[in-house]
């Protein structure tokens, strides 16, 4: 059970070759890691790897470009059942919501 | 189950923006020491964080609780809508995760030395340190209110054990109804900017239900507060006549304690006979971060925008309510949110590179103010020079209107209030 939520966390944020057990990071020196610290907060509300709880939709594997039109409604506010995305999507960067477009739709489902 | 494509890791990690390391120099650098002071919302996540991102860094967080229980949520045990197992986590997954924990007091920090001293008279070395010890109560800055005063008007505004939580519970259980309740709430800046107004709603959720012919008396030494529209049009849907709340220019501000008489006295010396009473006192940054020489004139702590390092002292970074982060909250999301950046930047500094660039500080603070009712305000934060910024046109707090147009957004953002908790504890403790 832990096992398995470690593995994940890891596979997730080092993105690199083969995954390594809990046990094995505790040794090696870390892959590269190539999730962009800005995608941090997002698991605050989506869960660790944008898999959604609780209601708050699943960003994992999201496919790009529709992240990227979903956004562009929060920010204009053509998502009239959005209680608070709007409020946060205003606060990103096209740049930024690229790197968050490509970061969440290659975590596989 | 989830995994991220090889085929796509190319493409997002040119994408510019700081990710996180570069794997040759973690290789050249193993085995330093990052030791990090409290266990609460920004220890915690700082430990996790650390442990799953730079898994060559020895990992020590200096705790003296077993378990930490969540102030955050806490409200909603004063009405009785949770217990404190369901606020207790366990420190459990961070151990097993190759955190190592010490459960003792920091009393002190020898910056020149690079150690900690405990409680028990060991020290522990670091290479880097990070204080996230939360807030200390400054007691007898209100007077009559010491830490005896506070066995009677609980404060319940630091996690400990939950003692002080629970206690308010009982006196409200034990409220004759007909009763007051009283708040005093202390001028800015103080952890928790919209916790006072939360307790105010979910205790008179409580009452409403259980004694409806009880009051609240809510004492304030400000004139405005946050989510303040938002507040007051769900006190008056939900708790029509029940709360009064009496702004600082009004002679709201408490200035002194009488625990014997059971009265709040304010600034113009009225006397307000209390029944169960809830002072949230005065706050400066723990004693740890006082000793240590790292608050300023105001109690806390001025750190670097960029990489938390508290400008008196190299080597050691100080996220959470410890710091100075105006116009940030002081909340548990902004510890998890900066614990990050602090992490990233106090390893990359430690083995010679930049810290992380353009970082991004998030807030969002949910707020329950009834059944089925959630509320919220979100902040989106840099840094800069001169200090932290907000994003502009972004953030805000949940639509106004009237409960009969707004009931779904009301009902959604309590759900995702729930959301929010079980992700941010997951993400500091699990
Ligand atoms: C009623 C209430 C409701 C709240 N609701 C929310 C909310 O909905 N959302 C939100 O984001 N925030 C909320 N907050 C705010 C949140 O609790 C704090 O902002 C958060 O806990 C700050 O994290 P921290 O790491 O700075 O301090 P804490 O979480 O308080 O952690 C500090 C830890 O350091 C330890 N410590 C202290 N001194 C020492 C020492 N000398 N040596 C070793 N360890 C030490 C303590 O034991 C403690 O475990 C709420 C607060 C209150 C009071
Ligand atoms: C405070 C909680 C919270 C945070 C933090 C948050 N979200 Fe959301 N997100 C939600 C909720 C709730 C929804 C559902 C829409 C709404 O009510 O606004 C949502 C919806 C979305 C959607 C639309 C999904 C769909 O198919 O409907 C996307 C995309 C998204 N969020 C991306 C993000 C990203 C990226 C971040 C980090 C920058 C983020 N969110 C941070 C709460 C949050």
């Amino acid at each position: 059970m832990l096992r398995t939520a470690s593995m994940i966390m890891i596979a997730g944020l080092l993105a690199a070759t083969a995954t390594p057990s809990a046990a094995e990071s505790r040794k090696k020196p870390a892959k590269p890691v190539p999730a962009p610290l800005i995608a941090q907060a997002c698991s605050g509300c989506h869960g660790q790897l944008g898999q959604g709880l609780k209601g708050t939709p699943r960003l994992s594997g999201y496919e790009k470009d529709a992240f990227a039109r979903v956004w562009s409604e929060f920010r204009d506010n053509q998502r009239p059942a959005a209680t608070i995305m709007p409020r946060i999507a205003r606060g990103y960067s096209d740049t930024e919501v690229a790197v968050l477009a490509n970061y969440f739709s290659s975590i596989r489902r | 189950m989830s995994d991220i494509s090889r085929r796509n890791f190319g493409k997002f990690a040119i994408a510019g923006l700081s990710t996180l390391a570069a794997p040759s120099i973690l290789q050249a650098k193993s085995g330093a020491r990052l030791v990090i002071i409290g266990g609460g919302f920004g220890g915690a996540s700082a430990a996790r964080f650390a442990r799953t991102n730079f898994p060559h860094i020895d990992v020590t967080v200096i705790e003296p609780q077993l378990t930490f229980v969540t102030c955050p949520y806490g409200n909603l045990l004063l009405a009785g809508a949770r217990t404190l197992s369901d606020i207790t986590h366990p420190y459990g997954v961070l151990k097993r995760r190759g955190v190592i924990f010490i459960h003792d007091w920091a009393d002190a920090i020898e910056p020149d030395k690079k150690l900690v001293k405990l409680r028990s008279g060991k020290t522990v070395a670091y290479d880097k340190l990070i204080v996230s010890p939360g807030i200390g109560i400054k007691w007898g800055a209100l007077p009559g209110y010491d830490q005896a005063a506070a066995q009677i008007f609980p404060h319940a505004w630091v996690p400990e054990r939950g003692e002080q939580v629970l206690l308010l519970r009982k006196q409200l259980e034990a409220l004759p109804d007909g009763g007051v309740v009283g708040f005093a709430i202390p001028g800015n800046p103080f952890r928790c900017p919209p916790g006072p107004y939360e307790r105010i709603s979910l205790v008179a959720n409580y009452l409403k239900k259980h004694k409806p012919r009880a009051k609240i008396l809510a004492l304030d030494a400000k004139d405005a507060f946050s989510k303040q529209g938002l507040f007051q049009d769900a006190w008056n849907e939900l708790y029509p006549g029940l709360i009064e709340w009496i702004p600082g220019s009004k002679d709201g501000k408490v200035v002194s304690i009488d625990t014997k008489e059971k009265v709040f006295q304010t600034e113009f010396g009225t006397r307000h006979k209390i029944d169960v009473g809830n002072v949230i006192p005065p706050q400066s940054a723990a004693k740890i971060a006082i000793d240590a020489g790292l608050t300023n004139e105001t109690g806390f702590v001025p750190v670097n925008p960029y990489t938390f390092e508290a400008t008196k002292a190299k080597d050691i970074h100080v996220i959470g309510d410890a710091n100075i982060a105006g116009p940030m909250p002081k909340s548990g999301f902004i510890a998890n949110s900066t614990s990050k950046q602090a992490v990233a930047s106090a390893i990359a500094l430690l083995e010679g590179r930049e810290a992380p660039k353009d970082p991004i500080y998030f807030n969002t603070c949910y707020s329950h103010v009834g059944d089925d009712y959630g509320i919220s305000v979100v902040g989106v934060f840099r840094p800069s020079e001169k200090g932290f910024v907000e994003t502009p046109n972004s953030g805000g707090v949940s639509p106004r209107g009237p409960l009969a147009e707004k009931k779904t957004q009301r009902k959604l953002e309590a759900q995702y209030a729930d959301a929010w908790y079980a992700s941010i504890t997951k993400d500091a403790f699990g």
